[in-house]
């Protein structure tokens, strides 16, 4: 889970250089959630975990703060 | 109408025509004679060709630097984008273009004066449409080398692509996050109304675009122009401008508008924007009309195996699928939560 944590956080501070992202911060909140971040994210968290993230696991409460990610992809990945 | 299509789409065939040097573009081999001279007729070839919205690029057994400065003597480098003047098998060579500009190798054109090469190359790549040099003077009246219809955007579009090799080369060598480079490039989103000018590649949109495209819908001059005058649809389109120069009318929208309920039947975006982040713009600006208009928001979805990007991008705006049938999907949003607009962009919207 920590590892988890620290590799999500790391890729998201590519995209909120300006802002030290807590844990439990909303994410869409701050803003400017583009596309492309969506799928850069996405495709981050497939291949950077051996994931596979459904059609139905695209809903924005499992994004919305890296808690929200590092569940998900626990849950996914067992 | 079947059959009408179908001729359509084989007129449409050719987006680039790849062409040797040597006794093709110029009479004499280069290395030999200095002095080379054109082939008669083949400047007007190629500018009548870019003028259509062909691409052209050189695959050419030569000296790299010898043959670009020829080409410059000439006046014609400009019309070649990607040149691959080296010594490998055409056929790589062929690839290669393929690859940089992205599109398929069974939309490519090879015109060369050599049996020999013609041969490697429909061997190695038999989807690729081979011309015999000799046949130059009959080469523009091929139907695979005339487009149906000529629009701004496809005449421009060497130049589009030429632009987008300079902002390659700036983004491979740009230190900062992704939001500081595209801060850095000054884009203008404007969004406007399917004008009657915007027709033709309105329709071009609907068949070229796979990847950004959420429905597939594809919907022709006559149909477009009919949605646009009607009352109970809104049709949008949109053109994005940087510091390197224009991207053309790259977006387009088609919203039916019911008493209650406003749905999205077709939203798309070019592919060669799909890195600058504005996939989202004209859908939070329809999102912002309906708010306005106080009425509930649908979007039609059908899944293929390209367009999963335009599913994220809906499913990250808020929207949610209230009904599913195998690949097609129908999403609602209650608007509750509006993205604002990102820093990197300025948005017009014309009335």
């Amino acid at each position: 889970m920590e590892t988890t944590n620290v590799k999500v956080k790391q890729f998201l501070s590519k995209f909120f250089r300006k802002h030290e992202l807590q844990d439990d911060e909303d994410i869409f909140s701050l803003g400017f959630v583009n596309s492309l971040f969506a799928m850069q994210l996405v495709m981050f968290l497939e291949k950077e975990f051996g994931i596979k993230v459904d059609n139905k696991d695209l809903d924005m409460s499992n994004f919305k703060s890296i808690n929200a990610i590092c569940e998900l992809v626990d849950r996914k990945a067992s | 109408m079947k059959s009408e299509s179908t001729v359509v789409k084989e007129k449409q065939k050719i987006k680039c025509i790849v062409w040797d040097l040597d006794n093709t573009v110029w009479d004499g081999v280069l290395l030999e004679d200095s002095n080379v001279t054109l082939r008669h007729g083949v400047v007007d070839i190629i500018k009548t060709l870019d003028e259509r919205g062909i691409l052209q690029s050189v695959a050419s057994k030569n000296e790299h630097h010898a043959a670009l400065e020829k080409l410059e003597e000439f006046g014609l480098k400009e019309y070649f984008i990607y040149p691959q003047i080296n010594w490998n098998a055409k056929s790589s060579s062929m690839l290669a273009i393929a690859e940089a500009i992205n599109i398929g190798k069974d939309t490519l054109a090879f015109v060369d004066d050599q049996p020999f090469e013609r041969e490697e190359v429909q061997f190695a790549l038999p989807e690729v449409l081979c011309i015999d040099a000799n046949d130059l003077s009959q080469l523009l009246d091929m139907p695979q080398l005339h487009p149906t219809f000529i629009t701004d955007d496809s005449k421009n579009r060497r130049k589009m692509y030429m632009y987008d090799i300079e902002r390659k080369n700036v983004e491979e060598n740009f230190v900062g996050t992704q939001e500081e480079f595209l801060a850095s490039l000054n884009m203008k989103f404007t969004i406007s109304k399917v004008g009657e000018g915007d027709l033709q590649r309105a329709e071009e949109l609907t068949q070229r675009t796979h990847q950004l495209n959420t429905t597939g819908y594809t919907y022709d001059y006559d149909e477009i122009d009919a949605l646009r005058k009607s009352d109970s649809h809104l049709l949008l389109i949109s053109d994005l401008e940087d510091k390197y120069g224009t991207y053309g009318k790259i977006g387009l929208a088609i919203v039916e508008k019911g008493q209650a309920v406003w749905t999205i039947k077709l939203l798309l975006m070019s592919c060669r924007v799909m890195s600058r982040g504005v996939g989202t713009v004209m859908m939070n600006h329809i999102m912002h009309l309906a708010k306005e208009a106080n009425v509930k928001l649908r979007a039609e979805f059908v899944v293929t195996d390209k367009n999963r990007m335009m599913y994220v991008t809906y499913k990250f705006a808020g929207f949610k699928e209230v009904q599913e049938d195998n690949d097609t999907v129908l999403f609602e949003n209650d608007l509750s939560v509006m993205q604002p607009l990102p820093d990197y962009l300025t948005l017009t919207v014309k009335p």
